[in-house]
């Protein structure tokens, strides 16, 4: 359904742009029909430019983006509409992704304006609440309200219900849960796995692992920019082969599982430019002057299992 | 027993009326215990902290008693507790580490904070730094702007700041949620290892995330809307926990090896009581599945066996 | 609390607010002033309706000019003169400047840099020096042309505050919610963005307004202003052509003194009392 393909995103910083932060490297993943791929990284990783940059918000440097096939940046006008009417996004932040001075609602009436503007009020309205008694909601109670006087939860919902108004196809959740409190997350959560059974593939942006073990088929893990490693969730969780990728699982703090002393990665500041990205944290005894002086590249190890690292040897 | 809290009542002023953020809270934490105080936003966790420390408007202080050490503390005048404030008692407040000056180095940053509390800089200068060897930062950080440091060597220059007295209790707020995975453990370790070597006493570890505290913890108390619902060691709350808040919020946590098609977590329906004008009684009942008549009485909080506290009329019924 | 309360209580203190009250006063005794104004006289304002000048009377008001014209018509005249240059020039300041501040802040990148160069540029031009050259080139300028050229020359300081108002807003994730719903981008600015920081529109345009019309005035003042109407600049620049400092003809130039300082004080005084009814900190207790 969607394709990355080779997606990188540069920025020009400092004064006259004179340097370069790459933000998202050379990045290649799909997303096939009805699956959820988790996109996980920590902070700074590239994961919600990636999101954005599917959305359109932010333009690609380099490389192209396939929605069923059709390259989105090329899309313009009604082509970009059309495109809005199948991905769709919900962000981090429930409170920010309102405009404070309006109701909640309002977000209803933009889609009613922008994409159905020949239905007539009452049959929308009748839509709408179809729409959040999807998500759980009680329209009697969360419609004509302003945004501060829902919850964080209520908010993701009205959502995710907006969404689903359109004909939606594919989904970007981007940290949507990160914000939400322990006790209305996971129905969420649930949400968003049972908008599977309704035909959507959702691309799920996380820094927490057990939720994206809960939830998604595939999990891309990211590190600066730079996919490390991808592959079956059950693969990645319980065959990690990236130094990185362990390093998380044996950090993630979980309920079944004490932390384990972990070997301190000996901070090693040599690297030249051009080497793998974790250089300076690895701490795998595999490290070799390989890693110092090339990236290494993203290879396939077994059916649905990739990695980037010099040190795995099949 | 290091700290004793007895009847704790604090309420937040607003132009609407008085907010119950925290009521009768009652509890003990031993000498170099590590208590982990969960709970959801605006469940009173950090109202409970901050008014072991620094009870400012618009907070109130309703009544209650806290004895650290033996000591009563006087937390309801702002003044006395001075002289226990950074010497006896120390807090890392959320966000502290985003509250760095950023036209100050760290090293004058921390005299300026040891002279406004009458304390030489040179004299601990000593100790500053074995501490910082500790938590393995190195010595030039004291040359330092805090933007030219990472959120994890922030945080754990604040941890060293705040227990160079070696304060009898730490109340650490919230300090691992802005961090990744990797920093977060790594600071989480730090408590335990500044508590092993006597750095301080005991530990308030203030978080929303349960799962921090089942590695470093060594009890565990849950809050809901301003009350106390039950306090264990750390195993009893995550493998055996009375309490219906406890363990339907213990139960909804997704964990590694849980997945949706095979097993489907369920959340808590319904939402907290507003705390404005909070409904007599045991504030989880309306979304309590045990609850019965005798919810409509607040229940008190006690010990139902040896280290384990619980407030629920159900559960605890069969210890009474 | 909901937005209607918010909108009563936002009432509630500004009917509280002195400065609001006696800011709004003046400046409503002046808009009636030159509104019934002229009704109140039976000259215009450059008749010669005396000889001379004499001190105000029950006949002249505020007495007459050297010339013999009555300075109470003219002043209700000049009025009018100096509104119109406030509302026009100011206004169209204000217009340019959301242009270019929205265009540049919203866009952002080249668009910005470019846009912001040009403010830049504008800024630091000489204003006077310009002013001398068109007055050389113009034999007879009106009221209207004074406007226009204070309203291109104004709109930098609008243009710079919007357009740091608007970055801060445009990351916001509402407004990328707005895209992907396939809003366009000029309604995204002016039904997203701009009703966020209405409240500060407002204080922007009373700044312009005062600004515009103490630029006028000043214009005026050294000659450069009308040269086919009245306005009350030019009425103290007559007065000190005609040396009425010296001849102590002190109700020649002083009523468009104190017109022109109460209306822009009234309009300083209005806009911080706007400025505490907005903004909740600033309130007095």
């Amino acid at each position: 359904m969607l394709k990355l393909d080779s997606v990188s995103k540069i920025y020009k910083i400092g004064t006259f742009g004179g340097k370069e932060l790459c933000a998202v490297n050379n990045v290649s993943f799909d997303i096939k029909d009805r699956e959820v791929v988790s996109l996980i990284g920590e902070s700074g990783s590239g994961k919600s430019t990636i999101g954005k940059m599917i959305l359109r918000l932010i333009s690609v440097t380099s490389g192209h983006i396939f929605f069923n096939g059709e390259n989105i940046a090329s899309l313009k006008n009604n082509g970009l509409k059309n495109y809005y009417r199948k991905v769709q996004g919900v962000f981090q932040d429930p409170f920010s992704s309102y405009n404070p001075i309006f109701k909640a609602d309002r977000v209803f009436r933009i889609i009613h304006d922008e994409f159905y503007p020949d239905v007539s009020g009452k049959d929308w309205n009748i839509k709408v609440e179809d729409s959040l008694r999807t998500v759980g909601l009680n329209p009697d109670i969360v419609l004509n309200k302003f945004p501060h006087q829902l919850s964080g939860g209520q908010l993701q919902r009205f959502l995710i219900a907006r969404a689903l108004l359109l004909d939606i196809q594919f989904l970007v959740a981007d940290e949507i849960i990160s914000m939400l409190d322990a006790s209305t997350r996971i129905d969420v959560l649930n949400l968003l796995a049972d908008l599977k059974s309704r035909g959507l593939s959702i691309l799920f942006i996380t820094h927490d692992l057990s939720l994206s073990y809960y939830i998604s088929e595939k999990a891309v893990i990211l590190y600066r920019g730079n996919v490390v490693e991808m592959g079956a969730t059950d693969k990645i969780f319980y065959q990690s082969l990236h130094p990185y990728t362990k390093m998380l699982m044996v950090s993630v703090p979980r309920l079944d599982m004490k932390w384990q002393e972990n070997v301190e990665a000996k901070i090693d500041r040599t690297m030249q430019p051009g080497g793998c990205v974790y250089y300076e944290r690895c701490s795998a005894i595999e490290k070799n002057e390989l890693c110092a002086k090339s990236p290494p590249p993203l290879v396939q190890i077994a059916e649905d299992h990739f990695v980037a690292c010099f040190g795995y040897k099949p | 027993m290091s700290l004793q809290v007895e009847n704790l009542t604090v309420y937040y002023q607003t132009l609407r009326g008085e907010v119950h953020s925290l009521e009768h809270a009652n509890f003990n934490l031993g000498d170099g215990e590590i208590m982990g105080l969960a709970g959801e936003s605006g469940c009173g966790k950090t109202t409970l902290g901050n008014s072991l420390i620094y009870l400012a408007p618009p907070m109130k202080f309703i009544e209650g008693q806290v004895a650290l050490d033996g000591e009563e503390l006087p937390v309801w005048d702002i003044e006395r507790m001075n002289e226990f404030r950074f010497k006896k008692i120390s807090i890392i407040p959320q966000y502290a580490m985003n509250a760095m000056n950023p036209t100050r180095k760290i090293g004058k940053m921390i005299s300026e904070l040891l002279q406004s509390r009458k304390i030489n800089y040179k004299e601990l200068l000593s100790v500053i730094k074995e501490r910082l060897d500790k938590v393995k930062l190195p010595h030039d950080v004291l040359n330092m702007y805090p933007i030219e440091l990472s959120g994890g060597m922030k945080q754990r220059i604040v941890m060293v700041l705040s227990t160079l007295l070696n304060p009898s209790l730490l109340i650490a707020d919230e300090i691992t949620s802005a961090l990744d995975v990797s920093t977060q453990k790594s600071v989480a370790e730090m408590i335990v290892k500044f508590r092993d070597c006597g750095c301080m006493k005991s530990v308030i570890f203030i978080t929303h995330d349960v799962s921090i505290l089942y590695q470093i913890a060594d009890s565990i108390m849950i809050m809901y809307a301003g009350q106390l619902s039950e306090k264990a060691s750390k195993e009893t709350i995550i493998h055996s926990p009375l309490h219906p808040y406890t363990k339907l919020l213990i139960s909804s946590l997704p964990k590694v090896g849980v997945k949706h098609s095979e097993k489907k977590l369920t959340g808590i329906p319904g939402t907290p009581p507003l705390l404005l004008n909070p409904p007599v009684g045991c504030r989880f009942r309306d979304r309590c599945p045990l609850a019965f008549e005798k919810c409509l009485e607040t229940p008190p909080f006690v010990e139902i066996e040896q280290g384990h506290f619980l407030a629920c009329w159900k559960e605890g019924a069969p210890y009474a | 609390m909901t937005a209607r309360s918010q909108k009563h209580e936002m009432l509630f203190f500004a009917l509280r607010n002195t400065k609001l009250r006696v800011g709004v006063s003046i400046l409503l005794f002046f808009i009636l002033l030159t509104i019934i104004g002229p009704q109140l006289t039976p000259y215009e304002p450059n008749d010669f309706v005396t000889s001379g000048a004499f001190p105000p009377s029950s006949e002249f008001w505020l007495g007459t000019t050297t010339f013999g014209e009555d300075v109470f018509t003219q002043v209700v005249y000049g009025l009018r003169a100096t509104f119109i240059v406030g509302i026009v020039g100011g206004g169209l300041g204000m217009l340019i400047g959301l242009l270019i501040g929205f265009t540049a802040g919203y866009w952002g990148g080249i668009v910005d840099e470019t846009l912001n160069m040009l403010t830049n540029i504008i800024l630091v031009i000489p204003t006077l020096a310009v002013l001398l050259i068109i007055a050389a080139y113009l034999k007879v300028r009106g009221i209207l042309t004074e406007s226009l050229f204070i309203g291109f020359t104004c709109w930098p300081w609008v243009a710079r505050a919007v357009r740091a108002q608007t970055f801060s807003l445009r990351v916001r994730d509402f407004v990328d919610m707005a895209r992907i719903s396939g809003m366009k981008s000029y309604k995204i600015i002016f039904s997203e963005i701009a009703p966020n920081m209405m409240s500060y529109l407002l204080l922007v345009f009373i700044l312009q307004f005062g600004g515009a019309i103490l630029t006028a005035a000043t214009l005026d003042f050294i000659g450069l202003g009308p040269t086919n109407t009245i306005s009350l600049g030019l009425m103290m620049n007559m007065a000190v052509l005609w040396s009425a400092l010296i001849l102590g003809s002190w109700w020649w130039f002083i009523p468009p003194g104190l017109a022109i300082t109460a209306i822009v004080g009234a309009l300083y005084i209005t806009n911080v009392g706007l400025d505490e009814v907005f903004n909740p900190k600033l309130r007095e207790m």
